[in-house]
């Protein structure tokens, strides 16, 4: 078996130095009523081209983004990325390191990741950044908790704009605790969030470009908010609005989370992504989260280390801010490298380009006599059918075209949303993807 | 005060070691900061002029303030930050509890195929059927190995799945009439998401001490039980090496007191395809992917921890997860009212997926259980050439794949645990896992895995004897002043967590700072 | 004034009614560099026993229990910037918080400076 290196040989003459006469005899202290009885339903070791071909089968029954016009977002987005990134992430220094616990031999990894918070902060209008989270969708749900430990106050208000399985996350985190209210679906971006907002609230959540993709301006959320004591927590799911948009923080956002995914970082059907946790200094020691800061060596030479560690669960334990003890290390590279490629120069036009697609998009639905809901938009739109819409979906699928999400896959049994479709363009969308998906779009619906 | 007795120094002293210079192939690398700026870009993209008319008022005024590289400039950057690396594709990682085995590089060839990495997963389910082949088998092989009923493959890492697997427990109990239950047990030497996890979920943690030898008493545990106890969390083997002989009886136990028995299954690489802890009576377990299961850990994450259940919390699993129907695979993303909702956005983390079953499928269910093996060879060989100069505090008994030495054979040297630790990175050692766990003096916790062959073995042994005797002998400089020949010296984390300074800024300090 | 100690290496110096509470000599060497001080509020009131503070090293963080029952009526400032005043002078610029002692009676339980030498032993 290639991966193990162990000859006949070599096994005897090591169980004949621990004096033992088979490995067997390692497992002692195992009962035997449970030791090696079963013979499990699995196939025996393969040859690579094997296994290369089973996997390649499964691959080949998935249809893949790029084979036909593909306007699927709502959380994760289809964006080019440069061949330089892949390649460096698959350095053996980058792919097979380990957590930088011992920051002698891992500068490699904490200066990246020193420069990642960079970038993070700065993208967001931050004071600071942590070192990644799995997702976004988790990383809303720790802010939360992050707000109401700050706040020591428990009621939290979910916008209905929020993407609807990251609302379900935070649910799912907070269960059982209560305090937790969300808001109803806004797929016409109407949010009567500031409403709610009372002396006992610890934090409303907010997410711009919305699940629906209209724009919202939170800065007078944010006054409001800050007027009762609580704190306001932004959500962001494509990063790259940021290249043309307001920074939350410059809006007044306490605590920004967002997904990272759009940069760097393929669809991969879901995961593994990375989320961005970024907030005010004062609330540094309650991120939840790895940490790299800077200092010196013995020497005086400027190096980088995990920091701050004591809010962690290793050493913390039940007092820990959180239970997380990875961040998304490779995918945080892999950000953090396409990025740098970019440089605000480059951030900017490709927000541009990724506006100007879907403006493109808006104007091609609505000479079709489409219901456009979006008067704001970044690179994502709501559009509401005549008709339910995910069997509209289902029947240009069949036709190798990629139309959108339903948004009734998401909020089933919800008849107000039945009709709604949402729909992402971006740099890769090109004017003959848009044409065949209108005129299949006017086929089905005719 | 509680006091942690483990203090040790983080400001590095002022012993002066070699001129420690960076060498021709590994010079001091600037920030990002430092070399670009925002007129670079490695990117050719258009420059499109855009109505303001639908961003609702709110295009960017504040600054970027990021800067950017050409191509090449880029490809040097992090070619030249990744030589300060040490990885796994470079030297062996002796690091207990984490399984830092090779990483296959058909697993990322097959990750990258277009029908895995072009996938959204939102798409219609009739488009993803191959995808969700992929969880099937996987999901087939984490059941089959354990004998468990389901598996709930969404969680993200380690801790997610810990996290997952204690609100199935807490979702049960409430489900029963149970919720009275407030008391989860968790040993001494436990890792801290154990505690941290059970805490975060409002359950109150009672600590159960090891016995003499090393493993949980199951007479302490039933002591323990009790109306209020809603589950122990037990990891298996322990994270002293040693398997828990009394887990079925313990498992007993907690299932006749109304409780459930959650397994941290992070040492999971002793026991696949030999043991199977469904067979000990485990109602939870949730596997690291990144560890057992080969996928890299890519300097930090991502990982992936699908946790896999007993029968009785088969129904509580979170969604989304699978069902077939017929010839097709359902994802069944909405649940009634037992399932556990969502734990995250989407499905999990397929990229591990793809990269797990491919090394299942390579290894076999015979080379799963030879890895397993020669892991337990591996570490017991470590355990015999090493055990008469080092300190092995629960002595005697066989080890798995992992052996735990603590620092009683440092004792009058002068040289604690960091120092020896340091002294390693100077023979192009990666440490040990060193003060974990917490049950043991200065402990010293070395796990080889399968991956490391008879002559890398026998070359760490050597090193570590060469050490311990240098320790032994007097030569303390050597250990408080290391690690003289890394890129850099021994940091000063004291001043990295009393002046915090986690972003570049204008007085962010040269590369060779002043003092 | 006198000086008292409890079993887990907190100090209370007392002065009338008012105490100064801080963390032992010993102590401070066994944390090593403290990095970060959680101070209760001013107008808190404690039990004894009750957890009032934590003290952060870089590896640990240490509960700080209350040595004596009263309400918290000075907090030292001086610690935020410069946390290291515990390891440098944990009986004089390191001290904690000071508080009007409730009950004189507890002090008949601790360790006078003697008593609390041999503990430390």
């Amino acid at each position: 078996m290639r991966y193990l290196p162990h000859s006949a040989a070599d096994r005897q003459h090591m169980l004949a130095t621990i004096g033992a006469s088979s490995i067997d005899d390692l497992f002692a202290a195992v009962p035997a009523s449970v030791l090696g009885t079963f013979s499990p339903d699995l196939p025996g070791h393969q040859p690579e081209f094997a296994v290369e071909a089973h996997m390649r089968g499964l691959a080949g029954r998935n249809h893949a983004a790029g084979d036909g016009p593909f306007f699927v977002g709502a959380g994760a987005y289809r964006h080019h990325v440069p061949a330089t990134v892949d390649h460096l992430i698959q350095r053996s220094e980058w792919l097979t390191a380990y957590t930088p616990y011992q920051p002698e031999i891992s500068q490699g990894t904490l200066q990246m990741l020193f420069e990642f918070q960079t970038q993070v902060a700065n993208l967001t209008g931050m004071d600071v950044a942590n070192a990644s989270m799995y997702d976004g969708s988790t990383a809303t749900a720790e802010a939360v908790l992050m707000a109401r430990r700050i706040t020591r106050k428990n009621k939290v208000f979910l916008s209905g704009g929020l993407h609807p399985q990251y609302r379900d996350t935070v649910v799912t985190y907070l269960a059982g605790e209560g305090g937790l209210e969300c808001l109803s679906p806004s797929p016409e971006g109407q949010g009567d969030i500031i409403d709610h907002i009372d002396d006992d609230t610890a934090a409303i959540v907010i997410q711009t470009p919305d699940f629906y993709g209209h724009i919202r301006n939170v800065s007078h959320l944010a006054e409001a908010a800050h007027a009762r004591g609580a704190l306001l927590i932004v959500v962001v799911t494509e990063i790259v609005s940021l290249g043309l948009l307001e920074a939350p923080g410059a809006l007044g956002a306490d605590i920004v989370v967002a997904e990272g995914q759009s940069l760097g970082n393929p669809l991969t059907f879901g995961g593994p992504y990375v989320g961005l946790l970024a907030c005010r200094e004062k609330f540094v020691r309650q991120m939840p989260g790895r940490l790299c800061g800077e200092t010196v060596d013995a020497d005086g030479q400027r190096g980088f280390v995990l920091t701050l560690s004591t809010r962690e669960q290793h050493i913390r334990r039940e007092k820990a801010t959180s239970n997380i003890c990875t961040n998304s290390g490779l995918c945080a590279l892999a950000f953090s490298i396409h990025l740098s490629l970019l440089g605000e120069k480059g951030l900017t036009r490709l927000a541009k380009l990724n506006h100007a697609r879907a403006i493109a998009l808006a104007d091609a639905l609505a000479d079709a006599g489409l219901e456009v809901l979006n008067g704001t938009f970044f690179n994502e739109m709501t559009v509401r059918l005549p008709v339910a819409a995910a069997p509209v979906v289902e029947a240009l699928a069949g036709r190798g075209i990629l139309a959108g999400l339903p948004v009734s896959r998401l909020e089933p049994g919800k008849p107000e949303v039945e009709n709604l479709l949402v729909l992402a363009a971006t740099e890769l969308t090109t004017d003959a993807d848009i044409a065949a998906l209108v005129a299949a779009l006017k086929g089905e619906l005719a | 005060m509680s006091m942690n007795t483990q203090g040790r120094p983080t400001t590095p002293s002022a012993v002066k070691g070699a001129a420690a210079g960076p060498a021709a192939l590994l010079p001091a690398e600037p920030l990002l900061f430092e070399i670009g700026d925002r007129d670079h870009s490695g990117v050719d993209l258009p420059d499109v002029e855009i109505p303001d008319g639908r961003l609702g008022g709110l295009r960017r005024k504040s600054e970027l303030d990021l800067p950017g590289l050409t191509e090449p400039e880029a490809m040097r950057h992090y070619v030249r930050l990744s030589r300060r690396n040490y990885s796994i594709d470079s030297g062996m990682y002796p690091l207990g509890s984490c399984t830092m085995k090779h990483n296959p590089r058909l697993n990322e060839k097959m990750a990258r195929l277009p029908g895995f990495a072009d996938v959204h997963p939102l798409q219609p389910v009739s488009t993803v059927q191959g995808a969700l082949g992929v969880m099937e088998q996987l999901g087939h092989w984490l059941m089959e190995l354990t004998n468990t009923a389901a598996v709930a493959l969404s969680p993200k890492a380690g801790a997610h799945g810990e996290l997952c697997g204690m609100m199935a427990i807490k979702t049960a109990h409430e489900a029963k009439g149970q919720g009275h239950r407030t008391v989860v047990l968790v040993p001494e030497s436990a890792h801290g998401t154990n505690p941290a996890t059970a805490a975060f979920l409002g359950y109150s943690v009672k600590s159960i001490d090891a016995n003499e030898n090393g493993t949980v008493d199951v007479e302490a545990v039933k002591a323990a039980l009790g109306d209020d106890v809603a589950a122990i969390m037990l990891t298996n083997p322990n994270t002293c090496g040693l398997f828990e002989s009394q887990i079925i009886e313990i498992a007993r136990a907690v299932h006749e007191a109304g409780a459930y028995f959650y397994c941290d299954g992070a040492n999971f690489n002793a026991i696949m395809g030999v043991v199977r802890p469904g067979d000990l009576g485990i109602d939870a377990m949730h596997i690291n992917l990144h560890k057992t299961f080969s996928t890299p850990h890519g300097g930090g994450g991502p990982g992936a921890g699908p946790v896999v259940l007993s029968e009785a919390l088969a129904p509580h699993a979170p969604v989304p997860f699978l069902r077939r129907t017929g010839e097709a695979i359902e994802l069944v993303e909405h649940a009634d009212d037992t399932a556990l909702g969502r734990l995250t956005a989407f499905h999990g983390q397929m990229g591990m997926y793809v990269r797990a079953l491919t090394y299942m499928l390579s290894h076999g269910a015979d080379g799963l259980a030879q890895a397993a093996r020669d892991a337990v060879l591996n570490a017991n060989y470590i355990k015999a050439r090493l055990q008469d100069v080092f300190s092995a505090p629960f002595n005697g008994r066989p080890v798995m794949h992992e052996v735990l030495f603590d620092d009683g054979f440092l004792k009058g040297t002068g040289v604690s645990t960091l120092d020896f630790a340091k002294a390693m990175i100077d023979e192009g050692l990666h440490p040990m896992t060193m003060y974990f766990p917490l049950v043991v003096h200065g402990a010293m916790l070395i796990e080889p895995t399968e991956s490391e062959s008879l002559q890398t073995l026998d070359a760490f042994i050597a090193t570590m004897r060469e050490l311990a005797a240098d320790a032994r002998a007097g030569n303390v400089t050597r250990f408080t002043a290391a690690p003289v020949r890394a890129p850099l010296r021994r940091l000063d984390e004291t001043r990295a967590a009393r002046q915090p300074r986690l972003k570049w800024t204008a007085e962010t300090g040269d590369r060779r700072a002043a003092e | 004034m006198t000086t008292r100690y409890t079993t887990d290496h907190e100090y209370v110096r007392i002065e009338g009614k008012a105490g100064t509470v801080g963390i032992s000599s010993y102590a401070q060497e066994q944390l090593g560099d403290i990095v970060f001080v959680e101070l209760p509020s001013v107008g808190t009131t404690v039990s004894k026993g009750d957890e009032i503070a934590v003290v952060e090293s870089v590896k640990a963080a240490s509960e700080i229990y209350a040595p004596v029952s009263g309400t918290v009526t000075e907090i030292n400032a001086a610690l935020e910037g410069e946390p290291g005043l515990i390891n440098s002078d944990p009986a004089g610029a390191g001290w904690l918080f000071r508080l009007e002692l409730s009950d004189q009676a507890e002090l008949d339980g601790l360790m006078d400076e003697a008593a609390y030498a041999e503990h430390t032993a």
